[in-house]
């Protein structure tokens, strides 16, 4: 079982670009959980079609210690497993300590067990690294593999070289290791040129480019992944390369961060600046 | 019995084993007491600096508590009628909770008293992942319909400072609903500051911005003061309010020891402000003076003799004949009970010697005891003072402020345009100062220790165990973390935060029984069978009785 998470700013597309390329492996024939680690629990209603899912929180908190695997697992698009961490509302409590929590109890459900023959298990964090418990994915070899999604965007680079921080930190003491970026296309100036020079300088690669398109947002609508929407779309067949060079990729390192300087530097080089 | 190291000597031993940069830290906190050529206002000599409430090196094993516990535990805790909610885990409410240090004596069976409850909104992991707030107003809810107190407060543990429950805004909340319960909370993690030092200022703050005022009573009598400081340890408050009634002195307030809310309420009205313990309250008693004029000076009514010495101080800042005379009457009446058992108990005590290491001013204040005893304390410290409690207000001044410190909220306080009363000039405290009575100053322990005495402060273990190693004192008056360790050492340890369940010490009744309890101890034949036979001779020869 491949073990994967997906980190990246916020907005930038983390939960589209997860459950499109987890419907290409699911397509592909490949049996995929995808764990949402938002506290906003949205990151499998395009798999589910939009269907209310019962976070794994809300279920430990209204059921107490009697909770079933099936209460908080739900099949999705081409059997995909499907389920929410949940968390607290804005503002309130500690949404880190609520994913250290609901995947410990996954675990001890057998959520990961060798019976549910999973190829793939797929972890959508929200945001950055900011505590303890967004780490949670990448601790004690929850995830080995990490992509972090980002744009040609000033922030969105910031985002992804700090996460690469968070990753640094923890492959000195476990498995993890970086599998890529992958660019979800913003049409920023020679943004393929400066995220592909940006991941050579952080040790890693851009693992694909996907192109802005607004088909994508046709499928949101619709509860629906772009290749279960339009499976005919040019944009399905983006996801099906990403999907595709995920399962076939063989370039995982512990990154090299970049210090601010250096990574403005390659702003300004990219022509951001002028 | 160890040979006798010279001070310098006994610091090195303490210091041995720490590296380097430890070592450099410890160095500044372990200070053989010298006194300077230049004398303070009221004629002791000043001391060399000490380096206090600095943070502890981690991994060192601390005799400290925390913000949480100064704030509940010290502070609040001893008042009886305001209805304490802990909001977090229920470890920190249970081991806070206090039955055996701090006694309450209700007026009647009428009278609220929520000590014998402990509660707490026993913050599950549910709580935590989704805020605690909703479960902390039930709780409020539960507790004002059930006990419908006058005044409720809440303790905040330190996952709700993580986890951003506000417990003000649950506060004023609250109060809105309930208009007649007077509802605060307190922002005493217990990770804040250094030690549980911060935990009194936070408590101090909050009582007087939210408490003090607000209440008229004036109990009746011609001398009116408050007590700060003193908590009713082993019941050490009773035994003072028998000597005040006896004197002719109103206690109009007691912070905290045998308290109730309305006392808080209306400690204003008083002539004076009596510190007790000058760490954990001095910030009421300079913000009392600055809001309504209140003069304050230090006492210490632990040791007949200073105790004797207090009233007498008391009596001497009214100035009035007729207290003068029943103080002493009081002194007179007192005294042969404390010869007759001092007669009893100091020959077999007398040139033994003490460690001290408790509180922000036990330390200094039982060495008084000690003294009477006829007992040298030959090394002392405090686990949350600050450097004024060592070497004297008159380095306030000098005190460098760390970023630990500013982090406990400094209110700005006025004088307040109705109640502020002057109380006393500055030519009637000039007058007082020539016969020795300092208004709002203190001394510190130093300056009235031996010199070569060795000050430590925030012993840890470490140089516990080479402390009795190397003096091996008679007795070591510290608290029940440090008790059994001590004692399996043969060295008696008297604890001084809780008085091992006896007590009074306080006044004069309490300075017998401490007369009685430290004989008790000390001459114990016990503490010579506490290494077994075989530790001194490992090798022990028997023979069979029995042969076949």
């Amino acid at each position: 079982m491949r073990k994967v998470a997906i980190y990246g700013k916020g907005g930038i597309g983390k939960s589209t670009t997860t459950q499109n390329t987890v419907a290409g492996l699911a397509e592909a024939g490949k049996k995929v959980m995808v764990v949402g680690c938002d506290p906003k629990a949205d990151s499998t209603r395009l798999l589910l079609g939009g269907l209310v899912q019962n976070t794994v929180l809300d279920t430990l908190r209204e059921e107490g210690e009697d909770v079933e695997l099936d209460d908080v697992l739900k099949v999705g698009f081409k059997n995909t497993s499907c389920t929410e961490s949940g968390g607290p509302e804005p503002g309130v409590g500690c949404a880190g300590r609520g994913i250290i929590t609901s995947i410990n109890l996954l675990e001890q459900l057998g959520a990961y067990d060798d019976d549910k023959k999973l190829d793939y298990v797929f972890y959508d964090v929200l945001g950055d690294v900011v505590c303890g418990g967004f780490a949670m994915p990448i601790r004690d070899g929850k995830a080995e593999e990490i992509y972090i999604v980002c744009s040609g965007e000033m922030m969105a680079m910031y985002a992804a070289n700090n996460i690469c921080k968070g990753i640094m930190k923890f492959a000195e003491s476990g498995t993890v290791r970086l599998g890529g970026l992958i660019c979800n296309s913003r049409n920023v100036d020679n943004e393929r040129e400066m995220i592909e020079e940006f991941a050579r300088q952080l040790g890693t690669q851009m693992i694909h480019f996907v192109p802005r398109e607004n088909q994508v947002q046709r499928a949101e609508i619709n509860r629906k992944t772009v290749i279960e929407f339009s499976p005919e779309h040019s944009q399905a067949d983006e996801y099906r390369a990403l999907s595709q060079k995920i399962d076939q990729n063989k370039m995982f390192v512990v990154p090299t961060p970049l210090p601010i300087d250096a990574l403005e530097k390659l702003l300004i080089d990219f022509g951001i600046a002028n | 019995m160890p040979s006798k190291l010279t001070p310098e000597e006994l610091k090195q031993e303490l210091l041995k084993a720490y590296p380097a940069k430890v070592a450099r830290k410890r160095e500044k906190q372990i200070i053989i007491n010298k006194h300077k050529d230049e004398t303070s206002a009221n004629g002791l000599p000043t001391t060399t600096e000490v380096l206090a409430n600095a943070r502890t090196i981690p991994g060192i094993l601390s005799m400290r508590g925390c913000a949480y516990a100064g704030c509940k535990g010290v502070v609040l805790g001893p008042t009886r009628d305001i209805l304490h909610i802990v909001h977090g885990p229920i470890g920190c409410s249970y081991y806070a909770w206090l039955t055996r240090r701090n006694q309450t004596r209700p007026v009647s069976d009428e009278d609220p008293n929520f000590m014998t409850y402990c509660f707490s909104t026993d913050m599950q992991e549910e709580d935590i992942i989704y805020g605690g707030e909703k479960k902390l107003k039930k709780a409020i809810d539960e507790a004002i319909a059930i006990f419908k107190p006058k005044a409720l407060d809440i303790f905040s543990t330190c996952p709700v400072g993580l986890i951003g429950d506000d417990v003000h805004a649950v506060a004023r909340e609250m109060e809105a609903k309930y208009p007649d319960v007077n509802i605060f909370g307190f922002s005493c993690e217990g990770y804040k500051g250094v030690s549980q030092s911060a935990g009194h200022h936070i408590a101090n703050n909050k009582v007087f911005t939210d408490v003090l005022g607000l209440g008229d009573l004036k109990k009746p009598g011609k001398y009116r003061v408050n007590l700060l400081g003193e908590y009713n340890i082993g019941g050490d408050a009773f035994e003072l309010e028998r000597v005040f009634e006896k004197c002719g002195i109103t206690l109009q307030a007691t912070f905290s020891g045998n308290s109730t809310y309305e006392e808080f309420t209306s400690a204003h009205n008083v002539d004076l402000n009596l510190v007790m313990c000058h760490r954990s309250i001095n910030y009421m008693a300079d913000m009392m003076e600055t809001k309504y004029g209140i003069p304050w000076f230090k006492v210490n009514f632990i040791g007949a003799e200073a105790s004797a010495k207090s009233l007498r101080k008391i009596a001497q800042y009214y100035g009035d004949q007729e207290l003068i005379d029943r103080v002493e009457a009081v002194i007179a009446e007192e005294m042969p009970a404390i010869e007759a058992a001092k007669a009893i108990h100091r020959p077999s005590l007398e040139g033994k010697t003490a460690v001290l290491f408790v509180g922000g001013s036990r330390a200094h204040h039982y060495q008084e005891l000690f003294h009477e005893l006829g007992m040298e304390t030959i090394s002392a410290g405090y686990e949350f003072a600050h450097r004024d409690d060592y070497e004297g207000r008159h380095v306030i001044p000098s005190i460098k402020v760390d970023a630990d410190s500013r982090n406990i909220e400094e209110i700005e306080v006025h004088p307040d345009a109705e109640l502020y009363k002057e109380r006393v000039t500055p030519e009637r405290k000039a007058e007082l100062l020539a016969m020795g009575i300092e208004m709002n100053g203190y001394e510190g322990m130093m300056p009235e220790m031996k010199e070569g005495a060795l000050i430590i402060d925030d012993l840890n273990h470490h140089e516990a165990e080479v402390l009795i190693e190397k003096v091996k004192p008679a007795i070591f008056g510290a608290g029940v973390k440090e008790k059994y360790v001590i004692q399996k050492s043969g060295v008696p340890l008297k604890q001084l935060h809780s008085y091992d369940y006896s007590g009074p010490y306080a006044g004069f009744k309490g300075a017998i029984n401490f007369y009685a309890e430290i004989d008790r101890l000390v001459n114990a034949s016990c503490w010579g069978l506490v290494k077994a036979p075989w530790q001194s001779s490992p090798e022990l020869s028997a023979s069979y009785a029995y042969v076949g």
